[in-house]
């Protein structure tokens, strides 16, 4: 077990170091990073200055290592439209997208699990025909076009939830299940057939021969080891949401990272986008370093490989 | 007991014909998606045949007509002699009363026009700019297979690539090469999308360039599985032996061998790159504006939602359709060319 989080670790550590190399070859080879921090208008004297402040004069190595440095002290330098650290921008935003995101998860697990399970256990039924139904047409939906879609139903049409911003409990309804239901599609479909693939095995047999109810051999016993196959896939499902999370928020005007991120495409304002997209790919190697890990803890198959 | 008597003279020369074979391998074919591809391609590759209006052109007093089958919108409104700014919705003065109906007179209430319905020569209506949204999906639809095209071709190409040579060396190649499709594959990918056409700037070249970097390693990791599992079979073992090079077993032995799960690959992908192209489009870090996007035309309606449904409802519907299309054949042909996949 130990072996596997410290490789694990490395991984992601590894996948960490690629990402920053990337970002920062990118800007570099791709012209001149002081344009890209500087608003369109502005004179060859301030430009001059920028280069220097930012190192652009000094060697790709020791400038690598001033970037690693700024971002690993979670300076992210100013916002080219606002004149402000990005950091303090991002701090505030933060914890909202983290909450959208949280929400969206609940949302997958509630709906995803028993639309799953119903599908395999009336499979071939109208029940599973609805169900699949449902999962195509989340896979093929854009989200920022489901959200417009809700907005003109839940809020022009009968009013009854609000379109935009933060609040209470009524403002994530929309955004949430928005943003969960490419994800409800996808976990659906893979666990109707990791399901059906179970309820196969000699361990199901067993389960009824003993005698156990339908209800417990399907919800306890098959599920269960069903599960296993969406949580080793869980890394990808949380970058899917932290990613169309940004659209999400766009549509409905969360105070969230996204919509910083947005604003900063909007007006060109490289540093904001670069931090979010680095703090936004932070999270997600993270969170799948997590998900892997506790995976490994419930699963000995995989720590023993 | 029965005798069959044969009467040889009856007999005829079987006839061999391919077309009954062609037919069964497409009697369990998604009719309505295939439909909907075959529609796509028509209309991407005919978009100057079947469009009447300018794609480009705007003209604002034409500015969000509704579709065809929208009537005129009507309010009932009040004559009075003068009309104070802020009851202008509820009352109208009796001079443009009269225009309307000259019997007017003052008190009455009367059915005023405050919006034209749409008519058969614009559809689907037109957008905040004029410009007619039928011709803009239509030419959308040219975008959207330019862009899926070239960016399956170029990813899925580089990938194939990839993942012959990992599975076809092994070891070390295969270790760094694998490495860097998990690290690709561990990325949001839509992000790195974003950052990248902010870097290179928005153009349709730098939204190919930026989703075919993304999407390689996908391509990497499911042909190297594939070609590990062909790399015991004897085929390859005989191909070495009577002195193939390497590239001609990549690409004579393993690439055919491939094929049916690259294929499957790549019509399950096309609705993938076509939804992260409308995002990054939506995001304004796509398509550029005056060119029609189906991404950037949903962005353009977004804020007409209350007034004008259907800016956004025909490119949301377009994508969905097509998207939805691609998604079913893939799983179909999956279900034909590959059955050990059926599962994923």
């Amino acid at each position: 077990m130990q072996r596997y989080i410290i490789r694990r670790f490395g991984e992601s550590l590894l996948a960490l170091f690629a990402l920053s190399i990337i970002i920062f070859l990118m800007v570099r080879m791709t012209g001149d990073p002081a344009l890209l921090m500087l608003p369109a208008d502005a004179g060859a004297e301030r430009l001059e200055e920028i280069r220097h402040s930012m190192g652009l004069d000094k060697p790709l190595v020791v400038q690598y290592g001033l970037f690693v440095r700024d971002y690993s002290t979670l300076s992210f330098g100013n916002s080219l439209r606002t004149q402000t650290p990005v950091y303090d921008e991002v701090k505030d935003r933060l914890p909202n997208s983290l909450k959208l995101v949280g929400a969206a998860m609940v949302i997958v697990v509630l709906i995803a699990v028993p639309l799953g399970v119903l599908s395999a256990v009336y499979k071939g039924t109208w029940i599973d025909t609805l169900a699949t139904g449902f999962a195509v047409l989340g896979q093929a939906v854009p989200v920022f076009w489901l959200g417009i879609l809700m907005i003109q139903l839940f809020t022009i049409r009968l009013g009854w939830l609000p379109s935009s911003g933060m609040g209470g409990l009524d403002h994530y309804i929309m955004p949430a299940f928005a943003l969960g239901f490419f994800t409800v599609a996808a976990i659906q479909r893979l666990l109707r057939s990791s399901l059906l693939e179970a309820m196969d095995s000699e361990y199901i047999k067993l389960a009824r021969i003993k005698g156990l109810s339908e209800f417990k051999v399907v919800w306890k016993h098959a599920l269960r080891n069903s599960l296993i196959s969406v949580i080793t896939l869980g890394g990808i499902y949380i970058a899917i949401l932290v990613t169309l999370g940004i659209l999400v928020e766009v549509v409905f005007a969360w105070p969230g990272m996204g919509r910083l991120m947005f604003q900063g495409i909007v007006f060109r304002d490289f540093p904001v986008v670069q931090a979010v997209v680095l703090i936004s790919a932070a999270i997600v190697i993270f969170s799948s370093l997590v998900v892997d890990i506790a995976y490994a803890y419930l699963d000995p198959r995989i720590r023993l490989q | 007991m029965m005798v069959n008597v044969i009467d040889t003279a009856a007999i005829q020369p079987v006839k061999v014909t391919r077309l009954p074979k062609i037919f069964a391998a497409f009697k369990a074919a998604p009719v309505i998606p295939l439909t909907i591809i075959v529609v796509f391609v028509l209309a991407a590759l005919l978009a100057d045949l079947v469009t009447f209006h300018d794609a480009y052109q705007v003209k604002l007093p034409e500015r969000l007509v509704p579709p065809a089958w929208v009537g005129d919108t009507t309010v009932m409104k009040t004559v009075s002699e003068t009309v104070a700014i802020d009851e202008l919705e509820k009352k109208i003065t009796l001079t443009k009363a009269s225009a309307i109906d000259s019997s007017s007179q003052v008190g009455d209430r009367i059915e005023v026009v405050v919006r034209q319905g749409g008519s058969w020569s614009r559809p689907m209506g037109t957008d905040p700019l004029g410009r007619d949204i039928l011709t803009r999906i239509i030419y959308g639809a040219r975008v959207s297979i330019i862009i899926a095209g070239a960016a399956l071709a170029i990813g899925g190409g580089f990938g194939t690539l990839v993942g012959l040579t990992a599975g076809y060396y092994g070891g070390k190649i295969d270790t760094i090469l694998m490495r860097f499709a998990d690290i690709t594959l561990a990325f949001p990918l839509i992000l790195f999308a974003i950052l990248l056409v902010m870097v290179l700037g928005p153009s349709m070249m730098n939204v190919i360039i930026a989703i075919s970097l993304v999407l390689w390693a996908r391509y990497a990791r499911v042909i190297r599985g594939e070609v590990l599992g062909l790399m015991q079979r004897d085929f390859i073992a005989r191909a070495r032996v009577s002195g193939a090079s390497d590239w001609r077993i990549m690409m004579r032995h393993l690439l055919p061998n491939v094929m049916p799960t690259l294929i499957v690959l790549l019509t399950l992908q096309v609705g993938w790159v076509i939804i992260v192209e409308a995002s990054l489009s939506f995001l304004g870090a796509g398509i550029p504006p005056p060119t029609p996007a189906w991404g950037g035309m949903l962005a353009e309606g977004k804020e007409y939602v209350s007034t004008a449904w259907w800016v956004t409802t025909a490119p949301g519907v377009a994508i969905m359709l097509v998207v939805m299309a691609f998604n079913l054949c893939g799983d179909w042909l999956r279900e034909k060319l590959d059955p050990k996949q059926r599962s994923i």
